[in-house]
């Protein structure tokens, strides 16, 4: 204890313990009430068969692992899993880091106007809201549904050969929809991570006989790891929880676009079962953890 | 083994800027070239431009005969040692010297063979495991050394590879890539702004300044007969003393009034410098070096002496350097500042009254002078230089 200081231990900004602990209350405060009650709360509902409306909503019972129970044995849940998990494969992992990594590269060779333009180009799609985009998308990817209904700009482009993209391939269309949309980010990160390589270090290697690929493969790609890990990091997180795609397919057609937290919507409040949106919350919350806890590992490995 | 042949090469930037005008040069094979100049005298362009890292604007590189112009970096077959050596983190010092024959893929065994006799010549043999984050400065260095040498390239070039070292490593290490340069005999292209570096390593040293050669000629060459101003102050250190002389003819020969003094011109000058003659009655810039000054007690008003006024004593141990205030005029033209480097160029004497140049006399430890005192300065009239006011260039034979 520094001496001199009454009433007890100091901080080293001279702070007393009782006036450190007034300036953090509200902060907690507010933390407690706006991110660890409704926490628990969800993890507490998600024992319950709490519902909107009917009468599980007047006399809620708690039914213990029931809804966990119910989410990985029925089919649906697994089913929602296993599309997200490709969904963030084909488009975030593969798809926005692998094409922000090939434009932030072609990007760096380049100078004057036309990069600029390009780059903000590729930028307006990522900070415009997701709701405008979307509109955008569905009247552009818009197929023929009846003789009424105008055709959207891509096969009107295409002309004859017109399809209903939408229905016939949802998947594929959301996930060049989420790479289009996402893909600024990595550009963003993998440039600044090219921009810090020292000149000497591509230099050394052009001079040493290296062809592109090594170039990239040997000194850019191990020196951007940190910069890799964490964006794919980011970027898995933001897909697995992205709920775009609802505004686009609405989990259609029939449940092949049924992302994770699409159905955590649609179970939660289009069918009012609380209880159980609460329990698949949960279970996203414990597999975010996860990827999360999975890359901070490997990030970790390389000090 | 080859040899670096550049001839009137030109480098323009898209800015207009000229970084290096009609360069010609010739290395021999294995010959050590130094280029050396202040920074931005377009050196570094140069090597570069040799590299295939820089458009070559005019003019054409050859390098073991082969014009190079329009190779790419990987297809010239030379071998860089970057400032900042430039090692791979994420490799050990095996990785990074291999790195390159990993790249042409070269077989796994003849490889590790390779890189053990490169890491044995550079006393590298128990660090080849280790990444280059726990190496110190030197080893750093070696390290880069080791991967040039392992390539068994065409020619080295050597991009201020010691200006990262301090002070004394940069002396070993100054002696070390000399010894491996002469072992491995390879022609060797270096760049540097350290004169002193340039001297002791080249068997030529190439002078730039403004992106134009000044002189090409052995170390002991440029130091005797330095072409021009520029070369004469930026060679040699301390560096050499420059001040306007006036040549008179005085009892039958030719003097050289420095101040109000008569210095002198030994016939034998005269006869290695016919020109000299025409400037009978005109001012040029006459050259001292430190070492061709006698500093005496300020004894007997003789003929050749100068007055001078000690400023300051530099003490080496076997020899001191006297800094001394003179009555003579300065050599002020554009050339000796851009030698001289901003720092050293001429500060304007204040309260000196008639003392108006500065200097530096190379003196024994012996002499007893203190700061302060008037001495008079003897010039050794054999070792003078002269210089023409207007072009700055040696006057010479013609």
């Amino acid at each position: 204890m520094p001496p001199g200081v009454p009433g007890g231990a100091a901080s080293a900004a001279g702070l007393s313990r009782r006036w450190a602990v007034g300036f953090l209350t509200p902060a907690m405060l507010l933390i407690g009430v706006f991110l660890a009650f409704p926490a628990i709360w969800t993890i507490y509902l998600g024992l319950t068969d709490f519902r909107l409306l009917g009468p599980q909503a007047l006399h809620t019972k708690f039914v213990g692992l029931g809804n966990y129970q119910q989410a990985l044995t029925g089919g649906d849940f697994l089913h929602s899993l296993y599309i997200t998990v490709v969904y963030v494969l084909l488009s975030a992992v593969i798809g926005q880091c692998v094409f922000g990594f090939t434009l932030a590269w072609v990007f760096r060779q380049w100078k004057g106007p036309l990069r600029r333009v390009m780059e903000s180009l590729i930028i307006v799609a990522w900070i415009v809201p997701g709701s405008v985009v979307a509109f955008l998308w569905l009247a552009y990817l818009q197929g023929n549904i009846g003789p009424l209904t105008e055709t959207g700009t891509l096969n009107t482009i295409l002309g004859g050969i017109g399809l209903n993209w939408w229905l016939q391939l949802p998947m594929l269309s959301i996930v060049i929809f989420n790479i289009w949309r996402g893909t600024a980010f990595s550009m963003l990160l993998f440039g600044a991570a090219i921009q810090a390589i020292p000149p000497s270090y591509i230099e050394t290697a052009r001079v040493a006989g290296a062809s592109g690929w090594q170039l990239i493969r040997d000194v850019v790609i191990p020196r951007s790891r940190g910069h890799i890990l964490t964006n794919l990091l980011l970027i898995s997180l933001w897909t697995f929880n992205d709920f775009t795609p609802f505004l686009l397919t609405g989990g259609g057609p029939g449940n092949q676009t049924q992302f994770l937290p699409v159905y955590v919507y649609q179970q939660a409040f289009q069918q009012g079962a609380l209880g159980y949106g609460a329990a698949l919350s949960t279970l996203v919350l414990l597999i975010n953890l996860l990827i999360a806890l999975a890359y901070m590992r490997i990030l970790k490995e390389r000090r | 083994m080859a040899t670096i042949q550049i001839a009137g090469v030109t480098k323009v930037y898209p800015n207009r800027t000229q970084a290096v005008s009609d360069l010609s040069l010739d290395v021999a094979d294995g010959e050590f070239m130094v280029l050396v100049g202040p920074s931005g005298c377009g050196k570094t362009t140069a090597l570069r431009m040799v590299a295939g890292l820089e458009e070559i604007s005019a003019g054409t590189v050859r390098i073991g005969g082969r014009v190079v112009n329009d190779l790419s970096p990987k297809e010239r077959d030379v071998a860089m040692v970057f400032q900042n050596y430039a090692l791979y983190p994420h490799m050990t010092v095996a990785g990074n010297i291999g790195f390159s024959l990993k790249l042409r893929r070269v077989p796994r065994a003849e490889a590790d063979r390779r890189v053990a006799e490169a890491a044995e010549i550079l006393g590298l043999g128990d660090l080849l495991g280790v990444k280059p984050a726990s190496l110190s400065g030197g080893q750093r260095q070696r390290v880069a050394m080791g991967r040039a040498l392992v390539r068994e390239p065409a020619a080295f070039l050597m991009d201020e590879p010691l200006s990262n070292l301090d002070a004394k490593l940069r002396v070993q290490m100054r002696a070390e890539v000399s010894r491996i340069q002469r072992r491995l005999g390879v022609a060797t292209l270096y760049v540097t702004h350290d004169q002193t570096e340039a001297m002791t390593m080249g068997d030529r040293v190439a002078v730039l300044s403004k992106g134009l050669l000044q002189q090409c000629d052995a170390p002991q060459t440029l130091y005797d007969h330095p072409a021009n101003l520029f070369v004469a102050s930026f060679i040699g250190s301390p560096a050499m003393n420059l001040y306007e002389a006036r040549i008179e003819a005085r009892d039958g020969g030719l003097c050289a009034v420095i101040g109000d003094k008569p210095v002198p011109i030994p016939a034998e000058q005269l006869r290695q410098r016919p020109a000299l003659a025409r400037f009978r009655g005109r001012t040029l810039v006459v050259g001292v070096r430190p070492e061709h000054l006698t500093v005496a007690r300020d004894g007997g008003d003789g003929a050749a002496a100068l007055q001078a006024e000690i400023e300051l004593l530099e003490s080496l141990g076997a020899e001191v350097m006297a800094h001394f205030r003179v009555a003579a005029e300065p050599a002020r033209t554009e050339a000796v500042a851009a030698g001289a480097g901003e720092a050293a160029s001429p500060v304007p004497v204040a309260g000196g009254g008639t003392l108006r140049g500065r200097g530096v006399a190379r003196i024994s430890p012996r002499v007893p002078v203190r700061v302060g005192d008037t001495v008079s300065l003897t010039v050794d009239g054999d070792h003078l230089q002269f210089f023409d006011l207007e072009t700055g260039g040696a006057v010479g034979g013609q």
